[in-house]
């Protein structure tokens, strides 16, 4: 019956008869992007420019870092619940010890990534629930960083705060840094041998692990470069808001994993797109706030509209693939 | 006598005792003996809203690989503004309270299958979806919401019989319930068979979507119920009164050895390891530990628990 209007799927898709739904789901998370950036142009068109999108990009650079991170943990299969909570202890190590002995600050960061390292290795080994094991790290995190800083304070470093003030020319730094951060996780999980391997891990872990590539070492790559990237998007909050608080990365968790799926992730299977991923996490910073803020609609809303995106969204790639007719 | 040691010590539940047992013990040894009753008593209480909420996570996660119910701490919420909203302090709107708090969470199950269902999205993101929305509802609806419990309502969830709170008792009874469903009904035998092979359970003629619904509608009335039950033995509503319950529902699920790989529960152990979280926090309070080192302590605990309980071995 489908066989009528759907092209060899032997094959590659033929030039001349594209697989016209899997373009679309590709451009879906830029289309959501666009629909938001639309409606903030049409509700305020000052906030077009290149003073506004500073301001409203602020905090997405984050939040495509904490996406970042996620988003390999669930290339694996897994799911990160304690990202959140991590990103706002990197945050009270980063306003103080990183500050005042760097040393010190630099060996607990690189310690942070390690234990990331070491929880795959766990979760791997004991062939442990990740929701259960990451849920209880993030009381770990919070812990630790409510030791570290018991009441909100902290100044960030002076170099990371110029970093984050950089105003270079024609394109908001923010814009920049969100090209930068997609790029890099592109090339490392798209475009590398390696990279193959870490994303057929969650796609097919027997074939990797018969083929001879060790799902130890894939597990535990992949936890790393999470934790990584929720050391950096630590420091990059800690940059922008210039004083921390153990509570400060509570919402990232969330915002991380909607941010993935946004970006046309698929929660099994290997399946994710680094630069959708960081397309979503923008996504989602514009609506929470600014759209909303010109929509004159309370905060008290921010939530339900991630919620509400998520689902439109996922209802949308619902419609475009049913249209591709897959088996 | 000794093969039938032998043989409870093989259930996977009574290690969850075990461990209850043995934390109490540590926490009296600390206080010399003092207040070893009122210990049990005050865990007791704090662990049937565990249980309640556990019990409905833990058929959902017996449903299979991906099936876990992340809207439980909103659904709390907004059911514990609902409920305190109808009762309105009044003793003869308590049914009505109740009533309404389990609707609420039905009508909360039911949005999270429907989006399961209609979006073919793993129930994670479906839950986590759901519960960004009823978050923002429960924020703007019970944001400044002051009503108290009617007295009468919240006497009944700090009535003790002989040092026993009722609500443990009628906690009890409703495990017992529980088991027998998931053991010995047409449904308990249908999720328990939808967890270990779905296409095989579909096969045989089980009405799969009708049964995964039911059970996340299930679910969801656990936690409207628990929200009510919450209001009431804390004295009013609050929008982040289920925050700990995320955590809670599904540790106790597994600390209680069921199988996060779905198909196979275990009713028993979900009360010991309630049990156990409760004295854990109990005894970490009475050490007298600053918040942090307790939040510190309570994670590797918990890491440290299910790596000792293990995973299920790996299949295939």
């Amino acid at each position: 019956m489908a066989s009528l209007s759907v092209p060899d799927r032997r094959g590659l898709p033929l030039i001349g008869a594209p697989n016209v739904p899997r373009l679309l789901r590709a451009l879906l998370p830029a289309l959501s992007l666009a629909l938001v950036l639309i409606g903030i142009a049409w509700l305020n068109p000052r906030a077009i420019s290149y003073f506004g999108f500073t301001l409203m990009l602020n905090l997405a650079v984050p939040i495509a870092l904490a996406t970042i991170a996620q988003m390999f943990v669930i290339a694996g299969n897994d799911l990160d619940l304690s990202i959140g909570a991590f990103v706002g202890f990197v945050g009270c190590v980063t306003a103080t010890w990183l500050r005042d002995v760097p040393l010190l600050g630099i060996v607990t960061l690189l310690g942070c990534i390690a234990v990331y390292a070491a929880l795959g290795a766990l979760i791997h080994l004991r062939n442990l629930p990740s929701i259960v094991v990451t849920l209880g790290m993030s009381f770990v995190w919070q812990g630790l960083a409510v030791l570290m800083l018991p009441k909100p304070g902290g100044k960030a470093p002076d170099w990371l705060l110029e970093i984050m003030r950089l105003k270079p020319p024609l394109v908001p730094f923010p814009i920049l840094a969100a090209v930068v951060i997609a790029a890099v996780a592109y090339v490392g999980l798209m475009r590398t041998s390696y990279g193959a391997i870490l994303r057929g891990s969650g796609g097919n872990a027997l074939a990797i692990s018969r083929a001879g590539w060790s799902l130890l070492k894939a597990k535990m790559t992949l936890f790393a470069c999470a934790g990584l990237f929720g050391v950096l998007s630590g420091l990059a909050l800690i940059g922008t808001t210039t004083s921390a608080d153990a509570n400060i990365g509570n919402g990232y968790t969330m915002l991380s994993i909607a941010g993935v799926i946004l970006g046309g992730g698929e929660f099994i299977g290997g399946r994710v797109s680094p630069i959708g991923a960081v397309i979503g996490a923008l996504t989602l910073a514009l609506a929470a706030s600014p759209l909303l803020t010109f929509m004159r609609i309370p905060p008290d809303w921010q939530v339900a509209a991630n919620g509400a995106i998520l689902i439109v969204v996922l209802a949308a790639r619902v419609l475009i693939s049913r249209k591709d007719a897959q088996p | 006598m000794k093969g039938t040691l032998a043989g409870v010590l093989a259930r996977p539940w009574i290690w969850s005792f075990i461990g209850a047992l043995a934390v109490w013990l540590a926490a009296i040894t600390f206080t010399g003996g003092t207040g070893a009753g009122g210990m049990l008593t005050a865990a007791l209480s704090l662990a049937v809203f565990t249980v309640v909420v556990g019990v409905g996570q833990m058929f959902v996660i017996t449903l299979g690989p991906g099936n876990v119910d992340l809207s439980l701490p909103a659904n709390i919420g907004l059911a514990s503004a609902v409920a305190m909203t109808v009762m309105a302090g009044d003793d003869q709107r308590i049914a009505f309270g109740l009533l309404a708090a389990l609707a609420c969470g039905a009508a909360i199950g039911t949005a999270n299958y429907l989006l399961i269902w209609a979006l073919r999205i793993p129930p994670i993101i479906a839950t986590l979806s759901a519960s960004f929305v009823i978050q923002s509802i429960d924020i703007s609806y019970g944001r400044g919401l002051q009503i108290k419990p009617p007295p009468g309502f919240a006497d009944f969830t700090n009535i003790q019989l002989f040092g026993i709170p009722l609500l443990a008792v009628l906690t009890v009874l409703f495990m017992i319930g529980a088991h027998v469903m998931l053991q010995r009904t047409i449904f308990g035998r249908s999720v328990l068979a939808i967890g270990q092979n779905m296409r095989a359970a579909r096969l045989a003629g089980i009405a799969v979507n009708r049964v995964r619904f039911a059970t996340y509608v299930l679910c969801g009335t656990l936690g409207g119920i628990n929200g009510a039950l919450l209001a009431g033995y804390f004295r009013g509503a609050n929008v982040d009164i289920g925050n700990e319950y995320l955590l809670a529902s599904i540790a106790v699920v597994v600390i209680g050895g069921t199988s996060v790989a779905g198909g196979k529960a275990n009713i028993p152990g979900l009360f010991g390891a309630a049990l156990f979280l409760v004295l854990l926090l109990t005894m970490l309070n009475t050490f007298g530990v600053s918040a942090g080192v307790r939040l510190l302590l309570t994670g590797l605990i918990i890491v440290a628990v299910i790596t000792a309980a293990g995973g299920t071995k790996r299949e295939r």
